[in-house]
């Protein structure tokens, strides 16, 4: 009853202080404890990092720099300790400055290495955050003492205990990492909002865009500060690899759905809300069902992620590989059912007795399967009748059929008059064009043909109307 | 095996195309072959045969699919479509029989080879698995690479080379395969002048030897001169057929110019519906 | 029997490697590293090679920390030492074949992939009742989810329009993250402080066990002998993959080995020495080793070098300083050799290149000053240009410094230096601010005019053909045009007034035999007749 009221109310985590601290609602549906006070600012902690990650993300996957998210996310270790080791505190700024500085050394290396050197870029990716993060660990372990800084906790984050570390924002009590997050989150949309049209062009074509005026190096720099503040900002809270996973993923299932730049942002934005949502879900649940308290949110939020970008990739309207499968089955089922009225027409056309399924079936190279799916479509538009074995067209079905061997042979005179192709060889290809021959484009093949009343084999074209 | 050009109506369909392992001497026969990318047909319903001894050049313009036909005929791409046939047989049983010479930006010239090192790539298939490179090939190679005249770089690294050295050093790769046809992509492109006439050189030396050579060509005006057998694509065979009779100003229009629009509005048409439907 | 093995091996390596020259330096090096590791594990195994007690003065140093050390006392430095070194140099093999393929970091996902698997294997072991820490069924996991890992990745690349890169960091993070929450759960068995999955990411070098190093030791010596006889097969699949699959190799089919063979490679180092160590192993020696040299098996030698001396060295350091994480150390010196190669190599280091491009500058200087020369003396000639006696006899026409500099964009020191070099040549004299050419220095000043002319005559000749590619900086323009392209060049300079009839070389070497030059015809040459 409770939880039902918070879930009600708009913005149930910014006024969840006093009077919700000691509030947890029971969901007992899902057979796990939820508390908003832990669990609502769990999910506004990654949702923030998923967002702050994503809108980055998608220009580093349309540049091809997606590992560069990987390498700087690695490499910054050093920055950190030696920010931690000369500031003595676990406040925020020096660390933003040991990671930025770190960051672009890695994009710096990166391009030296691959342009001096002339090493493939991945593996001047490769030898720079490999030494990087080597250079930090051993950092780390020889100011042991100084550094209060367990590697483990970059690497793997503890979502879990944001909420513990609180500071004071406008008279509230909110998770530090919130907070951090919040900010860098709007300095990344202002950058996205701002630059649009330069990262776009820049992404898309940097030799132009440094001719029009927009220097595409600047660009990539200033895209590796972001970059490398926000996986510093999203470290203490989600760990290095989620990171990873929340520039790469979102931005990727999101290039998955749409064409266009604008929209793809704004779904990958959607989706790393949604994954951060889901992966804590998932975190709480999972393991109860096989008789284990709830596991680590971070991996559950790149697992969720991963299950979207799979969903996005599979079935996704435009480029997803199990609509083109479908795709192309229906289109190859309409093609059956246009040669099944076509040759049933054509066979009328020399009074031929109406054929059997089987022989049609042998005829047109169809399965018996697909031959039985493309009849119980004609049937049910009424185009053919089947007695006895025995196919016929409908009065519907002879006027498609018209249609169809109009189609074909004004192609046939189309491509003898224009191709030059022997006539003998023209059949198959008119046969290829005329399942998406309509009707201003059969008038034109008229036109273009002088209106024959034959076709290159000497056969009637049959009039349409 | 008569010419294509000379056959009566009947037997005018490729040797591919009865598939009944006759057109043994038929050095490339391409039967109603269609091949896509993604949902964008690249070349339509190419048949022709190639005859036996001869010089052809595959002429067509920008995007006409000419290194698609090649690639398409072995097997490097899959087919939508149609039948291929090696000397009367399938690619796979006749590979032996065929060297290849690739565009020359397919490879990454930086790669730690020495030309020699890239020539004896054309003997690996002799060689066989596993077993090392041994001096009779190299001698094999530094034969071939002295033949294509450039003996003398034989041990630079490839990327030192110029760009006409490059190109010889492929052609050198696919001599030393000892094939009977000779499947080249633009060997002319981009090449100085004498690497042009070396290839020249090259390719009459083959034909006098009775091999087969198909070359993609760009350069229209060097066609007769170079070749005697042509074949004009755009993502369909416009004509094919010995040099004199073929490679005319009507044909060639048909290949270059008068686009067919209503062929590309049907494409469009066919692309529309495949992703609306 | 390991010394044995040591000598089969570079046997091995020699005979699939053998270019013309075989290259005893490199070789005695890899001999040197094979020795020092099997004496290693000839310690490891108590028997001691040398005699312990015949150099007391030795013995009294090698009872010190950094002795013990460098002689290898303690049994768990040779364990580590030899480990490390195996890993190292089959890891620089293997690393070879992916950095040319363009995948260098195919390791990186796979190390990541692999977590999920391992985690897998332990759960099951748990619930089965078996040992959860049997290394074997952790590394059937791990490879089993590693290779899953690659299979998705090829699937992305090829299905989707994502380009590799995404699908690597998809796989890397997703894989990552599950394991990641697999690892969540694991945490709370009753069994599970899950000692074997902590040293995954750093890993736990130091505490290197004798099985682990004999499981390294055993599968690196798979992947070396993979390498080693496929060794063309995959130089031809990276080299040209294409021609690969026309030649009928089975190209899906190599892949697939190579990526086995990464996939044995990282796991296996993983669980002992981490992931990022492994990353690294597999990129910087390979990397490195590019720098050194432009063939593929002297490459491969010195990636397996590098990757086994940056191994050892690093693991003694770490032995010696403690406090020093031996994985993050052997990764940092490694990177040291790779800073050191991208500086110093031989064939690709930034040094010699830049020594190369200051040879190249010099040199068009050189051209530039001798042209100079040579057109100052053409325009002393009164219009005589191209008649070859007036030149000759105008050869020693003194030519001031002032005169030069205003024929090009040169700066005065830049000029001052070209002349200095010429000078010492002997290209021609200099004296109180003017020029003189010698003999030779004229001769060497026609030629290179000539050449310009004709060049240039070229380009305006035959402008549709693509210049381009044409290689304008050959020493002898007869190497690139043919013969005939030549004599019309000849004629239309001769229009205009302006050829230089061919010079006789000074120093009389006979260099101009048509048959040894590169752009001839091959028809002239006596092979080409067969």
């Amino acid at each position: 009853m409770i939880s039902e009221t918070s879930l009600s109310m708009t913005g149930p985590f910014l006024s969840m202080t006093g009077p919700f601290l000691s509030m947890t609602g029971k969901a007992p549906c899902l057979g796990f404890s939820w508390s908003w006070m832990l669990d609502g600012w769990i999910v506004v902690v990654g949702a923030l990092s998923a967002v702050a990650s994503s809108l980055l993300g998608n220009f580093l996957v349309l540049r091809k720099m997606s590992m560069l998210g990987d390498a700087i996310t690695h490499a910054v270790l050093p920055g950190i300790a030696v920010a931690f080791l000369v500031s003595q505190t676990r406040s925020s700024l020096p660390m933003f400055v040991g990671a930025v500085v770190v960051g672009l050394l890695t994009a710096l290396f990166t391009e030296w290495i691959r342009g001096a050197g002339g090493v493939d870029e991945g593996a001047s990716m490769g030898v720079v955050f490999t030494s990087l993060f080597a250079l930090g660990l051993v950092i780390l372990v020889q100011t042991a003492d100084a550094v209060d800084l367990d590697p483990n906790c970059v690497l793997y984050g503890s979502i879990e205990l944001t909420p513990l570390d609180t500071v004071a924002v406008l008279g509230y009590q909110v998770p530090r990492a919130a907070a951090v997050l919040s900010v860098v989150t709007v300095i990344n949309a202002l950058f996205v909002l701002l630059f649009f049209k330069e990262l776009r062009l820049t992404s898309f074509d940097p030799a132009l865009a440094t001719t029009m005026g927009f220097s595409s190096t600047w660009m990539h720099y200033g895209l590796m500060v972001l970059v490398s503040v926000t996986a510093v900002a999203c470290f203490e809270s989600v760990g290095s690899i989620l990171v990873v996973a929340m520039f790469v993923v979102p931005a990727a299932a999101a290039y998955m759905l749409t064409d266009r730049l604008g929209v793809m942002i704004a779904i990958s934005v959607a989706l790393a809300i949604i994954s951060a949502v889901l992966g804590h879900l998932m975190a709480l649940s999972i393991p109860t069902w096989i008789g284990y308290r709830s596991t680590t949110t971070s991996g559950m939020i790149a697992v969720a992620a991963g299950g979207l970008f799979f969903a996005a990739a599979t079935f996704g309207p435009r480029h997803g590989v199990v609509v083109k499968l479908v795709r192309r089955q229906l289109l190859s089922l309409r093609i059956l059912c246009d040669d099944i009225v076509a040759s049933l027409f054509r066979g009328e056309e020399l009074e031929h007795p109406a054929p059997k399924t089987t022989w049609l079936a042998g005829e047109l190279f169809a399965s018996t399967w697909s031959m039985k799916m493309a009849l119980t479509l004609l049937r049910r538009r009424g185009e053919v009748v089947v007695h006895d074995d025995a196919l016929r067209l409908t009065e519907i079905g002879r006027e498609r059929g018209q249609r169809l061997v109009r189609s074909h042979r004004l192609w046939e005179q189309y491509l003898v008059d224009r191709a030059g192709s022997g006539a003998e060889r023209i059949h198959d290809q008119a046969e290829r064009f005329e399942h998406f021959t309509d009707r201003n484009l059969r008038d034109e093949l008229a036109r273009e043909t002088d209106a024959p009343v034959e076709d290159p084999h000497g056969r009637p074209i049959p009039d349409e109307n | 095996m008569l010419n294509p050009q000379e056959r009566t109506d009947e037997t005018n369909l490729p040797t591919a195309a009865r598939d009944d392992g006759s057109g043994a001497d038929v050095p490339l026969s391409v039967y109603d072959l269609t091949v896509a990318y993604h949902r964008k047909p690249v070349i339509w319903d190419v048949g022709f045969d190639l005859p036996a001894g001869q010089l052809i050049g595959i002429v067509g313009p920008n995007g006409a699919g000419k290194s698609t036909l090649l690639k398409a005929v072995m097997d490097l791409i899959p087919r939508a479509s149609g039948r291929v046939r090696i000397f009367g047989d399938t690619y796979r049983d006749n590979r032996h029989r065929v060297g290849y010479v690739p565009q020359r930006e397919s490879v990454d010239w930086q790669f730690p080879v020495s030309a020699l090192d890239v020539v004896a790539m054309g003997l690996y298939d002799k060689i066989g698995w596993c077993r090392p490179v041994r001096k009779k090939h190299r001698d094999q190679a530094r034969e071939a690479l002295t033949r294509v005249g450039i003996g003398d770089l034989a041990d630079r690294q490839i990327s030192q080379l110029s760009g006409g050295q490059q190109q010889r050093t492929f052609l050198a790769r696919a001599l030393v395969q000892d094939a009977d046809l000779y499947l080249m992509d633009e060997p002319f492109a981009a090449v100085d002048a004498a690497t042009e006439r070396a290839i020249v050189e090259i390719l009459r030396d083959l034909k006098a030897r009775g091999k087969t050579a198909a070359v993609i060509h760009h350069d229209l005006q060097t066609v007769p001169e170079y070749f005697d057998y042509v074949v004009l694509l755009n993502m369909r065979v416009v004509a094919h057929g010995a040099v004199e009779e073929t490679f005319t100003q009507d044909n060639l229009q048909k290949t270059y110019g008068g686009r067919l629009t209503l062929l590309d509005e049907v494409t469009e048409a066919m692309r529309r519906r495949e992703s609306s439907i | 029997m390991w010394h044995a093995m040591a000598h089969r091996l570079n046997a091995l390596v020699g005979n699939a490697a053998c270019g013309g020259r075989s290259l005893p330096l490199v070789r005695g090096l890899l001999l040197l590293v094979l020795l020092t590791v099997s004496a290693t594990v000839c310690h490891a195994r108590g028997r001691h090679p040398q005699n312990d007690g015949s150099r007391p003065a030795a013995f009294q140093w090698a009872d010190t920390q950094w002795g013990r050390v460098l002689l290898m006392k303690d049994y768990n430095t040779r364990i580590v030492i030899f480990g490390v070194a195996v890993l190292g140099g089959a890891s620089g093999l293997v690393g070879s074949f992916t950095l040319l393929r363009k995948r260098a970091l195919m390791g990186d996902a796979l190390s990541h992939a692999s977590l999920p698997g391992i985690a897998i294997a332990f759960i099951a072991a748990n619930w089965f009742g078996g040992n959860e820490k049997s290394l074997l069924w952790l590394l059937v996991g791990a490879t089993a989810s590693g290779l899953l890992g690659v299979a998705v990745i090829l699937v992305i690349r090829n299905q989707t329009r994502l380009k590799e890169d995404a699908a690597l960091g998809i796989v890397l993070s997703v894989f990552f993250g599950a394991g990641v929450a697999l690892l969540g759960v694991i945490q709370q068995m009753d069994t599970g402080h899950a000692a074997g999955l902590e040293g995954f990411v750093y890993g736990k070098t130091a505490s290197m066990r004798a099985a682990d190093a004999k499981l390294i030791a055993v599968t690196s010596l798979i992947v070396i002998a993979g390498c080693l006889i496929l060794f063309k097969e995959l130089k031809l699949l990276c080299f040209d993959e294409g021609f690969a699959g026309a030649q009928g190799f089975p190209v899906v089919a190599l892949d697939v080995g190579l990526m086995s063979m990464v996939v044995l490679v990282t796991i296996v180092g993983l669980q002992a020495v981490g992931l990022v160590l492994m990353i690294a192993l597999l990129v910087i020696p390979a990397a490195a080793a590019r720098f050194w040299t432009e063939t593929m098996w002297r490459m491969m030698l010195w990636a397996a070098l590098l990757g086994t001396c940056g191994s050892i060295v690093g693991g003694l350091v770490s032995a010696l300083f403690p406090g020093l994480p031996s994985g993050a150390m052997i990764v940092l010196v490694c990177s040291i050799f790779f800073f050191i190669s991208m500086m110093l190599g031989t064939r690709r280091g930034v040094l010699i290149r830049f020594l190369r491009r200051l040879r190249l500058n010099r040199r068009i200087d050189r051209q530039h000053l001798l042209r100079a020369m040579y057109e100052q003396i053409e325009k002393h000639s009164g219009g005589q240009a191209g008649r070859d006696l007036a030149l000759r006899t105008n050869r020693r026409t003194p030519v001031t410094i002032d005169q030069l500099l205003s024929m090009r964009s040169w700066s005065r020191r830049r000029l001052c230096r070209a002349i200095d070099q010429a000078d010492e040549d002997e290209l021609l004299r200099m004296h109180e601010g003017t020029c003189k050419l010698t003999q030779a220095g004229f001769t060497e000043a026609a030629r290179l005019t000539r050449q310009h002319r004709l060049w240039e005559m070229y380009l305006i000749a035959y402008a549709d053909v693509a210049t381009a590619n044409v290689d304008r900086d050959a020493d002898k323009i007869e190497h690139v045009l043919a013969p005939e392209v030549i004599d019309q060049l000849e004629d239309l300079l001769d229009e205009q007034g302006m050829m230089i009839p061919v010079p006789i070389s000074p120093h009389g070497i006979v260099n101009d035999d048509p048959t040894a030059v590169a752009g001839n015809p091959p028809d002239r040459s006596p092979e080409a007749s067969t």
